[in-house]
């Protein structure tokens, strides 16, 4: 199987006057047409990681990478023309809230549409149909209605479907969510998460799914990496979890509480400096 | 120690009027670990919120340790009854240190010893003396939850109100958070009702809990119901198997319970 993306060495870092911040620490991984979860907690490096994929660190953040490869094509000395003709088109990236990354003033049909319209030469009626088409993928009951609305007039469950829907219409061939369900029902976040899966099942899209919630990204994605200060403690099948290890995903298995479960006290976590030493 | 009946409560006149809360009734007993549990929008907040005389518009009849409350409250019944909230980085003054946050319940109430009271507090919740002049932005999430949970603590009230307590925390910092509340309520004997969406926490930290949907209460159980997977409700079904985790053949045979949001 030819890899999707493989990243070598990927580093971030944020410097200031006071301070230099190592995000993300010399990281490698790569993955298929498959759904890659990204577990850690805040501050893990978790959503710049996925930031740099599409070179989406403004400055001061300085990222290094010394191989950086999309479906064949090299992205780290890659042209903005270049980058531009990928991002959204070929990666697309969903965000954690709706409610800050769609546009206020416009109405969903305007700009669903032109995500559509960007990236291919059609006419508008063409790209209506597409939308309302999309929407109706994304499983929202009354396309029309939505498709004239206001994005303050829909709930935060149908806001992250509209965003959903916005960046699956150029069809990409792998997709970055970042906490894309983090705010929503347990519910709602699960039909989402459906969504999405019959969509890397039927159109062998790849799917980086960003999360801090260990036991959905286990129940949900193929594989996990695990994010702790910048650089990666593991890689594991998603189906192995409970086998892992890493020290660090243990710690964070442990300390959910569960259905169920005992109810003594919850063991916490103890951080072992020599973590970021042996890092892989 | 706390009895709710008929409650409802509505937002807006006329044609916007929304039944937020549409009549529930329960009773928590002294010393016990009460859940509300349910969706965004199935009103559990506002519950908590009516309960602690943060909202005033409400119907029905609120009683707290034998006494019936009315739609204002004196300084004795915050004296009793304190809620913890949500949002950690919401509910501490930017501009405070940790000192003058944990001074002001004590001047409000004319406490004494509110030096000792704050170092004691501060030992309480597991932090020490060294934060006392610290800003809140000198703390992390569940420092700032901690300092949250001693500015009730140090009134020594006798029923907690938590809204959520740590769905804004990472994992680790959860099971902190939850240790502490546990062995507080052990130690002082405190009366908690603990709203939240996460089942597992729920049925970690209390013995009965209420289901709500769209308003009302759609089942109260026992924590064992829960634990043994056999509630009784449809909807509380739905939502135990959803926080089981994702299963694509679980996820078809969800229902719309009608939850407004």
């Amino acid at each position: 199987m030819r890899r999707l993306l493989e990243i070598e060495d990927l580093s971030v870092t944020f410097r200031s006057r006071k301070q230099t911040v190592r995000a993300v620490r010399e990281i490698s991984f790569s993955m298929g047409r498959e759904k890659l979860g990204i577990v850690g907690e805040s501050g893990s490096g978790k959503s710049v990681t996925g930031r740099s994929i599409l070179a989406l660190i403004p400055p001061p953040g300085e990222v290094s990478v010394r191989r950086l490869i999309f479906d064949g094509i090299d992205l780290k000395d890659a042209s903005d023309a270049t980058l531009r003709k990928i991002r959204g088109r070929r990666i697309s990236m969903v965000m954690q809230d709706p409610k800050y990354a769609l546009n206020p003033v416009m109405t969903i049909g305007r700009q669903v549409g032109e995500a559509y319209l960007t990236h291919h030469r059609v006419t508008r009626s063409e790209a209506r149909r597409k939308t309302l088409e999309m929407l109706a993928t994304v499983r929202i009951r009354d396309p029309e209605r939505v498709y004239s609305a206001y994005p303050h007039e829909v709930s935060g469950g149908m806001g992250q479907r509209i965003m959903l829907a916005m960046m699956l219409i150029p069809d990409p061939d792998l997709m970055i969510a970042d906490e894309p369900t983090s705010a929503l029902d347990v519910t709602v976040q699960l039909q989402l998460l459906s969504i999405l899966d019959d969509l890397v099942t039927e159109r062998r899209m790849g799917l980086i799914f960003i999360s801090h919630d260990l036991e959905l990204v286990a129940s949900f994605c193929n594989r996990v990496v695990i994010m702790y200060a910048g650089q990666i403690m593991e890689v594991c099948d998603a189906q192995k979890l409970d086998q892992a290890q890493h020290p660090y995903t243990r710690g964070l298995m442990n300390c959910l509480p569960r259905i169920g479960g005992e109810r003594t006290e919850l063991p916490t976590l103890a951080r072992d400096p020599a973590w970021l030493e042996d890092a892989l | 120690m706390i009895d709710v009946q008929a409650l409802r409560i509505s937002f807006g006149e006329g044609i916007d009027r929304v039944q937020a809360v549409r009549g529930i009734s329960f009773v928590v007993n002294a010393g016990e670990s009460f859940g509300l549990v349910g969706e965004s929008g199935s009103g559990k907040s506002t519950v908590l919120r009516a309960i602690c005389g943060l909202n005033h518009a409400w119907q029905g009849t609120i009683t707290i340790d034998g006494e019936k409350q009315g739609p204002k409250r004196g300084k004795p019944f915050f004296k009793k009854v304190q809620m913890v909230f949500q949002d950690p980085y919401g509910s501490l003054h930017p501009r405070h240190t940790v000192d003058r946050i944990l001074s002001e319940p004590v001047a409000i109430h004319g406490l004494e010893q509110a030096d000792e009271r704050i170092n004691k507090t501060l030992e309480e919740v597991g932090l020490g003396t060294d934060f006392r002049f610290r800003y809140p932005h000198q703390l992390s999430g569940g420092q700032r939850q901690r300092i949250a949970i001693a500015r009730v603590l140090i009134l020594e009230p006798k029923i907690l109100l938590l809204d959520e307590p740590t769905s804004a925390l990472d994992v680790s910092i959860q099971a902190e958070v939850l240790n502490l509340l546990s062995t507080l309520r052990r130690k002082r004997g405190l009366t908690y009702i603990l709203v939240s969406h996460d089942l597992a926490v729920v049925s970690h930290m209390c013995d009965r809990v209420a289901v709500m949907n769209n308003g009302k209460i759609v089942e109260q159980l026992d924590v064992a119901l829960i634990n043994k997977r056999d509630p009784e409700h449809p909807y509380t079904r739905q939502l135990l198997t959803a926080s089981l985790g994702y299963d694509r053949h679980r996820v078809d045979n969800f229902k719309d319970f009608g939850n407004t949001v």
